[in-house]
């Protein structure tokens, strides 16, 4: 089973980090979430491997809980 | 202009059983005249049995119904003897196009893989499909009669004794008793079999409705499907074109829930809509008008005793994706063969309860299916329309969200793979589609299609290779089918059946699923595969 690379894989964080912001630039709350939404989905067909999808969502899932 | 559903197909008449002084006794009785209970009765009526079909009216279905028949079921229909007219007869189509707002987003061709008898999928009016299915229970009785329809025959109350079930039919002479070793309900969604007997039918309610209207049109839209996501006729809602035979076009509109059903039918609402949607220069005339709601759900066991549901009474799903009569006709030929080798006595009664195995995957199969196209067209909350939007607006541009766009998916046949009447694979190299458990798929031989020359009995096909003649197993014909593939000849053949393998042996089920498959035929292993089929190894 493939593993989800949950250490640093990016190797200019910020840059990447002010590009997410950048590209949310001016919109509305319903804008951006549709922009989420579109940029979710074109990631996940990028990676394309259910399991580091299942994978993505529980982590994604995890670190929202609050304990 | 009268139509075909106005007109009674098996009216009234008084049978022997209303007179008798005592029930009359019989094998099978069918309860419902619909595609589901007409097919069972010519199915069992091929393999031997007779059949009587009591339907508390005398007409086929009054509007069009059911309108999409898939590739499956016309393979089916061929095998029962009515393929030919509901292909004549029906609407072929190939190209789907998908609308978001004011812009169409995408659209796609089913171009239907080369090397079948029938096409992927036919448009045609349930009451037609009924019609044949009339005519066909005729044509077999014009030989021997097998099948006695009685219209206006209504089970009023069913008493299980047992080893048999007493019947209370209700006609417009009086009420009468029958008595039968196997009852079939095929009496759709609102089954009054399956109240009687107080049976369960469990599952989700879609909160919605849907406006649906036949309209004949001189229209020189295309022979495809439209479909819309939130149109401006139509806002925060879909629509649905699609053309039938006659000059008959289908149009869904979803309406949502809090709507005034009675209302929302009459034609000073529909008309309006209907201009808005296509234009106000397009001249119609309105054949039928319904509004339905989701449901899909289904009976926790099909089998009952000797009493068995089929079609839409066992388990009922919405109408996007074609799911309803196709997966009903798969009930008639998963059943029926099964049936007819109990009541003959050539396989155990346990051999019905794989027709609760096997049809109840099918049934979950399709339920969850269509639950996700529903969950699709009509999102339940707002991050589900986020992502639905999302991929629509994607769809326009990129192919990879093309296949998320779920407007309803064509029924596919099911397949039996790892179920228990299912035999071993000993075919190193076969394809996947041919495995053991999959329908078999349809293929060209010289001068006919392979699946005209199976199914009916359980067939041996060898490929490359031959087998002794068998004649019987387990006191059951074996029909066998020798053939050959190469490069030069039956090459589609080879592709479907062979893989990388030299030769094949394949043992066919009379329903036209794959029991097992050997690289060469072994007689201990041949008869293993059918006492697996006839569920005598457990």
């Amino acid at each position: 089973m493939s593993t989800l690379i949950l250490t640093p894989n990016i190797p200019n964080g910020d840059d990447f980090y002010e590009k997410l912001l950048n590209a949310h630039e001016g919109l509305s709350k319903e804008q951006s979430d549709a922009l989420n939404a579109r940029l979710i989905l074109v990631l996940s067909n990028h990676i394309g491997d259910m399991d580091i999808l299942e994978q993505a969502l529980e982590a994604a899932k995890t670190a929202g809980q609050t304990s | 202009m009268n139509k075909i559903f106005e007109t009674p197909l098996y009216p009234y008449y008084q049978s022997v059983d209303q007179t008798a002084s005592a029930p009359a006794h019989h094998s099978v009785v069918v309860i419902g005249a619909g595609p589901v209970g007409l097919g069972m009765a010519i199915d069992l009526a091929q393999h031997g049995i007779d059949v009587v079909v009591l339907d508390d009216n005398d007409k086929v279905s009054f509007g069009s119904r059911a309108i999409c028949f898939a590739k499956r079921t016309l393979e089916i229909a061929d095998r029962l003897g009515f393929g030919d007219k509901l292909v004549d007869k029906g609407v072929q189509w190939n190209l789907g196009k998908v609308f978001f707002d004011e812009r169409k987003v995408y659209e796609f061709n089913l171009l239907a893989e080369d090397g079948h008898a029938r096409p992927a999928f036919i448009n045609l009016q349930q009451y037609y499909f009924e019609q044949y299915l009339v005519e066909r229970v005729q044509e077999i009785n014009s030989e021997t009669p097998k099948i006695d329809i009685r219209g206006k025959n209504r089970v009023s109350a069913i008493m299980d004794h047992g080893t048999y079930s007493a019947l209370t039919v209700t006609t417009p002479d009086g009420e009468y008793t029958i008595h039968a070793d196997w009852v079939i309900a095929c009496d759709g969604a609102g089954s009054p079999t399956r109240s009687m007997m107080g049976l369960d039918f469990v599952g989700r309610v879609f909160e919605d409705n849907f406006l649906i209207a036949d309209v004949t049109m001189e229209a020189d839209f295309p022979t495809e499907r439209w479909f819309w996501f939130d149109p401006p006729f139509n806002r925060g809602q879909s629509a649905l074109l699609h053309k039938q035979p006659d000059g008959v076009w289908r149009i869904d509109l979803q309406l949502g829930w809090d709507v005034d059903k009675e209302a929302e039918k009459q034609p000073d609402r529909v008309i309006p809509r209907l201009n808005e949607m296509l234009g106000d220069d397009v001249k119609f005339e309105l054949e039928w008008v319904s509004i339905y709601t989701f449901q899909c759900r289904r009976m926790e066991k099909f089998r009952h005793g000797n009493v068995i549901f089929a079609g839409d009474s066992a388990h009922q799903v919405s109408p996007f994706g074609a799911r309803g009569a196709n997966s009903g006709l798969q009930d008639v030929d998963n059943l029926s063969w099964k049936l007819a080798h109990v009541i003959q006595g050539l396989a155990p009664d346990t051999l019905l309860d794989s027709y609760d195995d096997e049809r109840i995957h099918g049934a979950d199969e399709n339920i969850m299916n269509s639950t996700r196209s529903t969950d699709f067209i009509t999102p339940k909350s707002d991050i589900s329309r986020v992502f639905r939007n999302a991929v629509l607006d994607l769809s326009e541009h990129h192919a990879f969200a093309r296949p998320l766009v779920n407007s309803g998916r064509l029924s596919m046949p099911c397949n039996y793979v790892g179920h228990s009447l299912t035999g071993e694979d000993a075919l190193t190299g076969g394809p996947a589609r041919s495995q053991p458990g999959m329908p078999c798929p349809d293929a060209p031989l010289d001068n006919r299609y392979l699946l005209s020359k199976l199914g009916g009995g359980f067939t041996l096909m060898t490929l490359n290779t031959d087998a002794p003649s068998l004649q019987q197993i387990e006191g059951i014909e074996i029909a066998q089918l020798e053939l050959s593939a190469t490069s030069d000849s039956n090459k589609t053949l080879g592709e479907r059946f062979l893989g990388t393998a030299e030769r094949a042996v394949y043992l066919i089920r009379p329903d036209q699923h794959i029991v097992a498959r050997w690289s060469e035929y072994d007689a201990a292993r041949v008869q293993m595969a059918v006492e697996t089929a006839l569920g005598k190894i457990q």
